[in-house]
């Protein structure tokens, strides 16, 4: 059992969102993180979808997915070349004085960007890997995280090649 | 100036639709005024759920795409449990649902339902039309899905305010449908036909495994022909009956839970299994890891996501079943020898035929296969689902395509009788028989009523035991013989018949089976046959659940 990142190219279309998701539930294949937005054209979108099972289950995923009338391309990006990345934002408890400063020095060194700051809270948004997030989170629990929100894992491949349009 | 239901009665008649199966309500009266003038026949069933079966009648008799016509609300959602029948067994049909004005969905409108959103898993595709601009090119791409690739049922929901509006007269039908995520592969791959005729000649015992996707495809002469030219023998799914002759010296019959015992020994020996347009199923297959233990398996399927679902695969052929069996035919050099396997299986052929016993009771075997006598594969039989249906799965000699209509992925119980109305008007020239029991009849007994009204000639034979039978025998094998709520009390069906103004006959004794058969079949209008058989006679042979397909109880049954 492994996590596996699998890119679906989809017709910009209502209602497509949920066919795909709905197929996953109901063949009991368990959505780790999900992820939506358009893409480089204007009537596609992008869903990045992590799964976890073994190789089987994953191919069974993937054939599901391309059977859906509005899928156009499906991709394990798992085992290429590729970018993820996950946005989060995470309110966490700092007092002005010592703690304010120690979340900010930890802030500095995740390159988190502080983007709101209330009297006794800071929002920080980070972005990176989901190991990265997933440290930052920890660390900064014994603050007190009032809040948090993450986007979902997105993927890209390096180099020239793409998740393009080809079936 | 148009209207959306004047768009849509055109589309449909572009698309060569002639029939429908279908029930009026507020949100179709637009659809229901314009069908009122048009040359499309309409079909008033009795309740949404046959028109739904009905269209899947008509689809799986003809190889066309049936079409069910419902209001929106309850309309649309009597209408699922015969899309989820289509769904499983890939059928092409294309439902169409009303819907609550654009204005008020998602309103909980009166007699609002989310169709779409309820069909979502049991379509293979669905609409809403907004817009009335996009009715006459979604009407297109839903017929284009439902027949090709893996058949399979297409909803249209319809909002009220799309078929009253207009759209601008004059405009030209919309071109060919070319939906980039959707381009099914036909062809299958020149390099794993060939590995697949490698095996092919190099097997020793090898067995062809076909289902409804040999149906489907329109594969059978293709089927009979690799097989004779190859001399492998063939056994069918329950899908798959009648896509080779059942009576043909090569076929097996069906496998599975209920096979006969010479195609579960066949399957379990063999060491090539070429599975044509099949799924393995778990009715099919029993124990996954004891099914064809020791064969190489080549699978031939349209739908990519069928191969290596339920089991491995050697050599995996996405394709249309059609086109790869010619491919096999054309680039075939050689093949083995299969002699001796075909000798050991005649054996147990010999020894192992399908029996019941004949004490002179009424005992449903004989009954189907008085039928299957008279009618001498020239007819289509429809079934309802449980032991009437595995009873004429065995016994009635399938031999050709598209003359067995069952529900055979979801088990809908109800399915057969509508079934067989569609099927009668997609083929007129030949007899319709439903094969009943007493309780999937009253699932939808009230289409009666149906073909009453159009003196529709389906004939219906009940193997009336007063039991749900199929449960029964499970609850007798499995469950102590405790019937918890399986008993149903005596009804006179023949009244029921007589009271819509419809022919019956009751019979109880052995010796009154082939007159009223032929009474029946004689008669110009629809018929009902009320058979009083056996009460506690099984189904056998019989593969428990969870067992191998080889560990057959009941087969010694004489």
């Amino acid at each position: 059992m492994k996590s596996h990142t699998i890119s679906v190219l989809v017709e910009n279309r209502a209602g497509v969102l949920s066919r795909v998701a709905g197929m996953f539930s109901r063949r009991g294949f368990n959505i780790e993180s999900l992820a939506v937005g358009t893409c480089e054209e204007p009537d596609m979108s992008r869903i990045t979808i992590v799964v976890n099972g073994d190789g089987s289950v994953v191919e069974q995923v993937m054939k599901q997915t391309n059977k859906l009338i509005d899928v156009i391309k499906v991709s394990d990006l798992t085992e290429r070349e590729s970018v993820e990345r996950e946005l989060a934002l995470i309110k966490v408890a700092a007092e002005p004085g010592t703690t304010r400063a120690e979340v900010l020095q930890i802030a500095d060194i995740f390159r988190a960007q502080v983007v709101d700051v209330g009297a006794k809270t800071l929002v920080l948004q980070v972005a990176g890997d989901t190991d990265k997030i997933d440290a930052l989170e920890k660390l900064l629990r014994q603050y007190g995280i009032k809040e948090l929100v993450r986007t979902g894992k997105i993927a890209i491949l390096r180099g020239a090649k793409t998740v393009k349009s080809s079936k | 100036m148009k209207t959306g239901a004047k768009t849509l009665i055109e589309a449909l008649r572009r698309e060569g639709v002639d029939t429908i199966f279908g029930y009026p309500g507020g949100s179709v009266l637009p659809i229901y005024d314009e069908l009122y003038d048009s040359s499309i026949r309409h079909i008033l069933v009795r309740h949404e759920q046959a028109a739904a079966h009905a269209a899947d009648g008509y689809a799986r008799a003809s190889g066309r795409v049936g079409v069910c016509l419902a209001t929106s609300g309850p309309g649309a959602c009597n209408l699922v449990t015969g899309i989820a029948t289509a769904y499983m067994d890939s059928v092409s049909i294309v439902a169409l649902t009303g819907q609550v004005p654009t204005g008020m969905l998602g309103n909980d409108a009166f007699q609002e339902s989310d169709i779409t959103g309820i069909t979502m898993p049991v379509t293979k595709h669905n609409y809403l039309v907004k817009d009335v601009a996009d009715l006459d090119r979604t009407v297109q791409e839903a017929f284009y899905i439902a027949r090709t690739g893996r058949p399979g049922p297409v909803l249209i929901d319809l909002p009220k305010d799309v078929t009253t509006s207009h759209v601008k007269s004059g405009e030209a039908a919309p071109g060919p449908v070319s939906l980039r995520g959707y381009q099914p592969t036909y062809q299958g791959h020149v390099r794993q036909i060939d590995k697949a005729l490698d095996l092919i000649a190099r097997a020793e015992r090898p067995l062809v495994y076909a289902g409804g996707g040999v149906v489907h495809s329109g594969a059978s002469a293709e089927l009979l022909e690799f097989a004779e030219a190859t001399a492998i023998p063939v056994t069918t799914t329950l899908m798959g009956l009648g896509a080779v002759p059942g009576d043909h010296p090569l076929c097996l019959g069906m496998l599975g839970m209920h096979g006969t015992q010479s195609a579960n020994y066949a399957v379990t020996e063999c060491d090539l299994l070429i599975a044509v347009g099949v799924r393995f199923d778990d009715r099919v297959t029993g124990k996954i890891e004891t099914f064809a233990p020791n064969a190489a398996i080549i699978h031939i399927d349209i739908d990519p996501a069928e191969i290596g679902k339920n089991r491995a695969v050697d050599v995996p052929i996405v394709g249309d079943v059609k086109a790869v069996l010619q491919a096999l035919l054309r680039r075939m050099q050689k093949h083995g020898d299969t002699a001796n396997w075909v000798a050991r299986i005649n054996t147990w052929k010999a020894q192992h035929p399908l029996r019941y016993r004949d004490d002179g009771r009424l005992r449903p075997q004989y009954i189907i296969r008085e039928l299957s006598d008279l009618l001498k594969g020239e007819g289509i039989i429809a079934s309802e689902v449980g032991q009437n249906q595995m009873w004429t799965a065995l016994h009635y000699c399938f031999r050709k395509p598209r003359t067995w209509l069952t529900s055979g992925g979801l088990g809908t119980m109800g399915y057969g009788f509508p079934a067989a109305i569609g099927a009668h008007f997609a083929r007129p020239d030949l007899p319709v028989v439903d094969v009943a029991g007493d309780g999937s009849f009253q699932m939808n007994i009230q289409e009666l009523g149906t073909v009453a009204q159009y003196h529709i000639p389906v004939k219906v034979v009940i193997l009336n035991n007063m039991y749900l039978g199929m449960v029964r025998q499970w609850q007798e094998l499995f469950y102590d013989r405790r019937y918890s709520y399986t008993e149903l009390p005596p009804v006179d069906f023949v009244k029921i018949a007589n009271a819509y103004g419809i022919e019956g006959i009751r019979v109880e004794e052995k010796d009154g089976v082939r007159e009223a058969l032929s009474a029946a079949l004689a008669a110009d209008g629809p018929f009902v046959l009320d058979f009083r058989i056996e009460r506690e006679e099984n189904v056998f042979p019989m593969v428990p659940a969870g067992a191998a397909i080889n560990e057959m109880i009941g087969v010694h049954q004489e």
